[in-house]
């Protein structure tokens, strides 16, 4: 772990921390510290400033919404717009609690991409129509529904002996 | 009919009352309308997909009369359902509804 110009660079052993972390954040020092070999105040230590450092964002649990009942529909939105409001889209974007990510992109011409839940189908187009149409400097607005999820994960930290290759 | 109706009737509204075009569920086509007038002009604009989606949906009646406050124009369109029109026999009908009534409304003054 290296602190330079108050920015923290993970070294190799705070990375097989963060993995292990990342398949169960419920995991306790003395638990890391055996797995990787090293003393559990190691652990704490390296944990503790990976949390100062905004390395380690959050503890979150992830929950599967169809077994509490909640069913929802996720939509993927691309949201063209004029570049000089794209921020200022993207921002308030951000701030509704149906979108869950926000990203911009600049690939080809300047847009939105969003995703965005809903309880159905109706709820989902009054939300795009009522919130997200108005919104000064929105030029078109593209949506799919997703029919199907194969994979929802946060980015984990792969190792190069695990890439796959296909 | 009043002068205070019919400005009612003819006025701009704000932009998030306006009627957004969308030719299915979440796809907005970029156009909208603040008024009745510029509802007018859209309408021979967008494409005849997105006349067909809001009419089945009943969006068009729903906006008149909620937001224009018009429910002679908002039966009208409703009238329009029965036909099940397609594309631009749609197109030339939803026009002559909306262009009449907008002709009348502001030919009374």
């Amino acid at each position: 772990m290296k602190l330079k110009d108050d920015t923290l660079t993970a070294d190799a052993t705070d990375i097989k921390i963060l993995k292990a972390l990342q398949e169960d954040s419920r995991r306790t020092y003395s638990s890391i510290g055996k797995l990787l070999g090293i003393a559990h105040s190691t652990v704490y230590d390296r944990i503790r400033r990976m949390e100062q450092h905004g390395i380690i964002k959050q503890y979150t649990a992830v929950v599967d919404t169809e077994k509490i009942g909640a069913k929802r529909i996720t939509a993927i939105m691309t949201i063209y717009t004029d570049p000089k409001d794209s921020e200022k889209v993207a921002k308030k974007l951000s701030e509704a609690p149906e979108v869950l990510e926000v990203y911009t992109s600049l690939s080809e011409e300047l847009l939105i991409m969003a995703k965005v839940t809903a309880e159905n189908q109706e709820h989902l187009h009054a939300f795009i129509a009522n919130s997200v149409a108005p919104l000064p400097g929105v030029l078109r607005i593209r949506t799919s529904i997703v029919t199907k999820k194969f994979k929802e994960t946060q980015l984990a930290i792969i190792d190069k002996s695990e890439k796959l290759h296909l | 009919m009043s002068f205070e109706n019919t400005s009612r009737l003819t006025k701009t509204i704000p932009r998030e009352k306006a009627f957004y075009f969308f030719t299915s569920i979440g796809n907005y086509t970029g156009l909208s309308a603040t008024s009745l007038k510029e509802f007018t002009e859209k309408i021979n604009e967008v494409n005849a997909k997105s006349l067909e989606f809001h009419l089945s949906r009943g969006d068009f009646e729903k906006w008149t009369s909620e937001v224009l406050q018009d429910t002679e124009l908002a039966g009208e369109i409703k009238r329009l359902q029965r036909f099940s029109l397609t594309g631009d026999a749609l197109r030339n009908q939803l026009s002559i509804i909306v262009s009449r009534r907008l002709r009348h409304l502001t030919c009374q003054f």
